[in-house]
Order: C-alpha cells, then structure tokens, then sequence
C-alpha cells in the first residue's frame, strides 16, 4: 500500500512568487525573511522525498462557478494546467502544466463515495494559486503528479467545520489504501484570519491576531477537540470575511490525526495576514 | 434583489481583458449592454444558450453603474470578485503600493459586525 510520507498544511500566499522574484527598487522588505522560511519550509518535503502530491485547495471563483457549485471535488485528468488570466494580472503567476495522477484521482473518488463522501469530479480541471502557490513555495520543480482536491470555503451554503475534518482523515486512509509502493505526500492550504473586500482588509496585521495564535496552536498541537469546540460556520465571520479558509487547515488536521503534533511549524507576520507552515511526518522524521 | 446576477457581472467582466477596460471607461454603457446582452446567457454551456429571467433590481443596476463599491458591498455582492475586478481597473491610479486597497478599506469603514449577508 501507499505511504504518506508527509502531511503539510500552509497558507497561500499569492504575493509569494513577485515578492521572492523581485530585485532592486522592487523587492519589498520583507521578502528575504520571507523566502528563507519558504526554504526552510520546503526542505520538509524534499526531506520526505515524495513520489505523488496530493493537494487540497479551493478554487476562487475561476472553472467553478455559482451556477454549479460542488462543496468537494476531486480532479481525474492526466494533466492540469494552472492559473488563469486575473492571476497573471493581479499577481503576476505563471501559466504552469502539472501532470495528474488519474489511479490515485480515481481510487480517491470510488472509495470516497463508498465511505460517505458524494464527491463530485473533473476531467478538466485548470487549478488555481490555492494549489499553485504551495508548489511554487515547495516543489517549484513542478515535477511530481499531482491529485488536486478542492473545497468550497468561498460560496456560502458551506459544509460545516466538522465535515472538513472528517473529509480530511478520510483522504488519509485512503490514501493508505492505495495498492500503491508510491510515496505519497499531502498538502493543503487554506487561510487564518484573513479580510478581503471589507473594511479590515490589508491592514498592518492579520485581522484577527488573537485569532491566528489561537489557530497556531490548534494546528501545531492538533487540538481538534479545541478547534471543533470554538469554530463554527458562524464564528468564522468574526476574524475576518474571509476566514472560512481555516476549515482548510482543519481538513488538514484531519490528514494528520488528532493529537499529532508537528513536526515543523513556523510563522510570518505579514502586513495584512499571517503566514503559517506546518509539516506532519506520520512515519517519524526522514534521517537526511 | 438578485445577488447572484451581481456576481455574475462581476465575474464575467473580471476574467475579459477587453470588458474590464471597457467597464472601467465607460460603466453605466457596459451595465446596460451586458444586462441586455448578457445577463441570461448560460455560463459553460454550449454557446448560445440563454435563461429568460435574470435582470439587475435598480439599486443594483445603479451600483454597478456607479462603480459604487460601497453599495455593492451593502447588497451582498461577494466581496473577493468585487475586490478582485476593482483592483484591475483602479490601482493604476494609485502610486503606493497597496494605496487603492487600503482606500477602498476605509470607505467600507462604516460597516460592522455581521457584514451583509452574501449567501446566494
């Protein structure tokens, strides 16, 4: 069977890949300490030495749309490209090409739907900067397949929080069950306390610090009962109108178990958020 | 009250480089033309296809017409593809970086606790 090498969780930061590319006038201050914890960070996976990536993320309003929303959706295909023309625009992003891996895409959605999961799927999927960006700040090779799992945290009705979380640990033992000798690793990316388009947005914090370090812990200790105690679909709204990423984080504490803690965590406080990595080795560290 | 046509604008102007500018130049045209236009067509779906019952209230029409961010944001518009297309046509016009954002910020300053209702 297949093996989950890792389990990483992470912001997305779309500012990431102009900030680290930048040079001169144009390089922002905080870019250097940025990208030596995007470094350090991604050395967490090369260390796990990973065959197949798969990768929760949410799409922002590009292939899915209000007139066909699914709440969880897994891509089939043998390829994905990535990025679309307002990421180019706003964020400047690259247009890049990931292969998939349709027998891991497939097992996920049959046995997905056996354990509960109405999943729904695409066969052509263009993936956005929630999966892109931890591929530019982890693999930036965009070498490995990938599965590309994506949430609804954007379009209200939303699951609930619990839902994320049983999504979560039941994408890891499937992912076990794979008939597979591959390496497997899984990242998400969501959000903590985040605003856009209202009046807390881009300020010199988060919006909602209390809220992040609250969250960190959660995350780093994997304190599910903690987090599921406190965080509702409801209360998501006070940190931020955008905070409803964090149930991202919370599949992917479900990736990684309740209680396990992990083995990397690390923040950056950013102008208008705050960044944060953490990575999970279920198996025990890699020896280098 | 139709939040999800507002959307619809807001998205489908956002993702055409032509229709941004042209949004931006001239708003109150491009609403009536896209209202007549293209409010009913069916997104991914063969071309051509149309429903028969989408239009604008005229507080909304008048919003959008306006490039009135602020009464977008009270009628429930999502407030990323809002945000999203009114940094594309307007942050040119700001020198500082992040300049158009924190202003579009403060003029939403007014608005607590729970926000205007999204949900479509």
């Amino acid at each position: 069977m297949a093996t989950v090498v890792a389990v990483i969780a992470s912001t997305h930061h779309p500012f990431y890949y102009r900030a680290s590319t930048a040079t001169g006038e144009d390089r922002p201050p905080f870019a250097d300490e940025w990208v030596r914890k995007i470094l350090t960070f991604r050395e967490t996976l090369t260390r796990a030495d990973p065959d197949v990536l798969v990768m929760v993320g949410s799409d922002h309003f590009h292939q899915l749309w209000l007139d066909n929303m699914p709440q969880f959706l897994i891509g089939k295909a043998p390829f994905y490209d990535a990025n679309w023309y307002n990421e180019e625009r706003e964020f400047g992003l690259p247009r890049m090409l990931l292969r998939g891996q349709e027998d891991l895409s497939g097992h996920l959605l049959r046995e997905g739907l056996d354990a509960g999961f109405d999943l729904a799927f695409s066969n052509e999927l263009r993936i956005d900067h929630s999966i892109t960006c931890p591929i530019i700040t982890l693999r930036p090779e965009a070498d490995l397949p990938i599965v590309p799992i994506y949430t609804n945290i954007f379009a209200p009705p939303l699951p609930q929080p619990k839902r994320f979380v049983q999504l979560g640990r039941t994408i890891r033992e499937l992912v076990e069950s794979w008939p597979s000798d591959l390496r497997v690793a899984i990242v998400g990316t969501g959000h903590l306390s985040l605003e856009l388009g209202g009046p807390r947005q881009f300020g010199p914090h988060g919006p909602d610090p209390e809220f992040d370090r609250r969250a960190v812990e959660w995350i780093a200790n994997g304190d599910l009962d903690g987090c599921l105690a406190e965080v509702t679909l409801d209360s998501l709204h006070a940190p931020g109108n955008a905070t409803h990423g964090f149930m991202d984080f919370m599949l992917m504490m479900g990736v990684a178990g309740a209680g396990a803690r992990a083995d990397h965590v690390d923040t950056l406080d950013l102008f208008h958020t705050m960044e944060a990595y953490f990575t999970w080795y279920p198996n025990g560290a890699p020896t280098a | 009250m139709s939040r999800y046509l507002l959307n619809k604008f807001l998205y489908t102007v956002d993702r055409d480089a032509e229709l941004v500018e042209r949004y931006r130049d001239d708003p109150r045209g491009t609403v009536a033309w896209w209202e007549a236009e293209r409010a009913n067509a069916v997104l991914n779906c063969h071309t051509g296809e149309a429903s028969t019952w989408l239009r604008f209230t005229d507080a909304e029409r008048e919003a959008l017409a306006n490039h009135d961010h602020v009464a977008l944001f009270s009628l429930g518009a999502h407030p990323f593809l809002t945000l999203t297309l009114f940094i594309a046509m307007f942050e040119r016009d700001h020198a500082e970086p992040l300049g158009f954002q924190k202003q579009y910020a403060v003029r939403l300053a007014h608005f607590d606790l729970p926000y205007p209702d999204i949900a479509t």
